[in-house]
């Protein structure tokens, strides 16, 4: 093929197949670790690998996954969003509130009726939280750091604003249905885990076979270059920074769901295990690298990590530090991999 | 009729004024050298050209007609295509994603749109080819050296059919080799009625390929002649200041 060939540049070699694409990520490298990690605990404990342990996990990692995924956009694009546990809160707060709302006022024209309404509103409320991250990020100029700091305590403020500090919990004719939709599973598989399979499917395409995808990229690795090249940035960055919200609201009405409430506490700090499972995964934070794969794979490590530990009865505060040096190792080997390579 | 005129063209950022009252021509075909010391406002003139920047006074005119450029994608669509001076490269994607960035070749498939990845590879690898550049055309740019990057930048002007081509300095980082590769182009360019603004601070490409050349100094236009009629020693002395004007 003429794009292998390098006519009369003997010293310029074909690039061999593990040195380019997922292989050569960190993603690849942490997931190779996980495996390693896997078979370790399995070996090591009896009850890892059960069916019940293996829910467990599943579930339990479906709780930030879809949030992460959101998250791993937005740090392509070179941004980060501190605001994704709070919108996690409110959301599932509208969601909620408004199917207590509906019940009270008797309005349910069709079953289903209420359950859409307030799902619409609630992830309403995300994009709408998602728009001005993007809008204060992509045309004020303001750093996603601070501007997604401040959200993060004025959503959560309001969280706690609506329910009086308390929480409100789904009710109605639909409450079945939204536990169903939440926690519920198909074929023995929790349905979190089917939304969240579904929603990296979609997005790997999307970064991948759509021109969308490559101006996420570029932006992340060179923002001018895209402006230069006609890319409507601010459109895109916009964008991302409304489907993180989405993703993070849709998470927290699962999570409702699990919990059978919606406490105005809920998913709180859950931001920063959220960003360290995106890195652990290969967001790089300065922007350009990261994919659907690796936000799963770091969501996955972490998890398998903390079941492990509790398996093992390690006293459970030692997970933070744990997860922590993890961050810095995963970092640490992708340095050293890139000094090699260059 | 004149292909594109600058009239007056004056441009300010804060208290410094980088052009002052420029005016001048390019007629179709015509291969026009742009010199000058740093700083001089070359470099402003062409992303005036190229919808970047709006002149605080002035105007374009487009075959005759006045032209409002707002940005780089509606100059594109008119017909400017340009080679940025720090080449406008995104270095986590491929040659020919770079090449094809904001204007991808799309399949339709429902009411989705999906990259004709193929297609955009082929066409990366003709227009290497084109340029006889050893560039490949799926290699991240991040691992390029200067020169293939330079190709990168230059192969992406190509995909459309430009009425003219800016060049912010296509030669400053390539080999002698490469360098007369571009300068071929250039001259494949203006046998195909395509008109060049090239910007160099390399006196021998100026003198090889164009036909006219226009002098900068601190943001005014100080000469703009036929190059039969100049020489190498005038033009050094216009942009040093050597000479006022010429
Ligand atoms: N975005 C900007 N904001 C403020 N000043 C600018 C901006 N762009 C250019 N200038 C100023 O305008 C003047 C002309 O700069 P310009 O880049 O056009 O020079 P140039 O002729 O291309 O130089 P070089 O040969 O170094 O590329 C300089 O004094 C520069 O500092
Ligand atoms: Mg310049």
């Amino acid at each position: 093929m003429m794009s292998d060939t390098v006519q009369g540049f003997s010293n310029v070699r074909r690039t061999r197949f593990w040195q380019k694409g997922f292989l050569a990520s960190q993603s690849a490298y942490v997931l190779a670790a996980l495996i390693v990690l896997i078979i370790i605990m399995a070996l090591a404990s009896p009850n890892f690998l059960t069916g019940g342990n293996i829910g467990n996990i599943v579930r339990n990692f479906s709780f930030i996954a879809i949030a992460a995924l959101g998250m791993t956009l937005v740090i392509i694009t070179g941004g980060i969003d501190l605001s994704v546990g709070s919108t996690m809160a409110l959301t599932a707060t509208v969601t909620s509130l408004t199917m207590v709302g509906l019940n009270g006022a008797g309005f349910h024209p069709f079953p289903g009726s209420a359950l859409i309404i307030s799902l619409a509103a609630g992830l309403g409320t995300a994009g709408l939280i998602g728009f001005l991250n993007g809008f204060a990020i992509a045309k004020l100029k303001l750093s996603p750091f601070v501007t997604t700091l401040g959200t993060l305590s004025i959503v959560r403020g309001l969280a706690y604003v609506t329910t009086y500090g308390r929480g409100t919990a789904p009710a109605g004719p639909d409450k079945e249905l939204f536990l169903a939709l939440t926690s519920g599973q198909i074929a023995g598989i929790p349905v979190g885990f089917v939304y969240l399979i579904a929603i990296a499917l979609i997005m790997w395409t999307a970064l991948n076979h759509t021109a969308w995808g490559r101006h996420v990229y570029a932006i992340g690795g060179n923002e001018s270059a895209g402006r230069l090249t006609g890319v409507n940035v601010d459109r895109v960055k916009i964008q991302v920074y409304m489907l993180s919200a989405l993703a993070a609201g849709f998470n927290g009405i699962i999570i409702s769901g699990w919990l059978g409430s919606a406490p105005a506490n809920l998913a709180t700090a859950y931001e920063l295990t959220i960003i360290a499972a995106a890195v652990i995964g290969g967001a790089n934070l300065a922007g350009g690298v990261g994919g659907a794969a690796g936000a799963i794979i770091g969501c996955i490590l972490i998890e398998v990590i903390r079941n492990g530990l509790v398996l093992a009865r390690v006293d459970p505060y030692w997970q933070q530090t744990l997860v922590g040096c993890i961050i810095v190792a995963a970092v640490l080997v992708d340095r050293f991999r890139s000094l090699r390579n260059t | 009729m004149a292909l594109l005129e600058l009239k007056n063209v004056t441009k300010d950022f804060g208290a410094i004024r980088a052009l002052n009252d420029v005016s001048f021509s390019v007629e179709p075909g015509q291969v026009v050298g742009l010199m000058g010391d740093n700083g001089a406002g070359k470099s402003t003139l062409v992303k005036i050209m190229s919808g970047i920047f709006q002149p605080t006074t002035g105007s374009l005119e487009l075959d005759g007609k006045a032209a409002h450029i707002h940005s780089p994608g509606e100059a594109r669509s008119l017909g400017i295509e340009t080679v940025y001076q720090d080449l406008a490269l995104a270095d986590n994607l491929s040659a020919a994603d770079n090449i094809f960035l904001g204007r991808e070749l799309k399949r339709h498939i429902g009411p989705f749109r999906f990259l004709r990845r193929r297609e955009m590879n082929a066409r990366a690898v003709e227009l290497f080819g084109e340029l006889k550049s050893e560039t490949r055309a799926s290699d991240l740019v991040r691992s390029m050296s200067g020169g293939q990057r330079q190709a990168v930048a230059i192969a992406r002007t190509r995909l459309a059919d430009a009425k003219i081509i800016l060049m912010d300095e296509p030669t400053a980082a390539i080999s002698v080799r490469q360098v007369a590769e571009v300068l071929g182009l250039i001259h494949r360019l203006k046998d195909a009625g395509i008109a060049v603004i090239l910007i160099s601070h390399r006196m021998p490409d100026v003198f090889a390929v164009c036909e006219r050349v226009i002098v900068m100094r601190r943001g005014t236009k100080v000469a703009d002649k036929p190059i039969s009629q100049t020489s190498p020693e005038e033009v050094t002395a216009l942009i040093t200041g050597a000479r006022e004007t010429a």
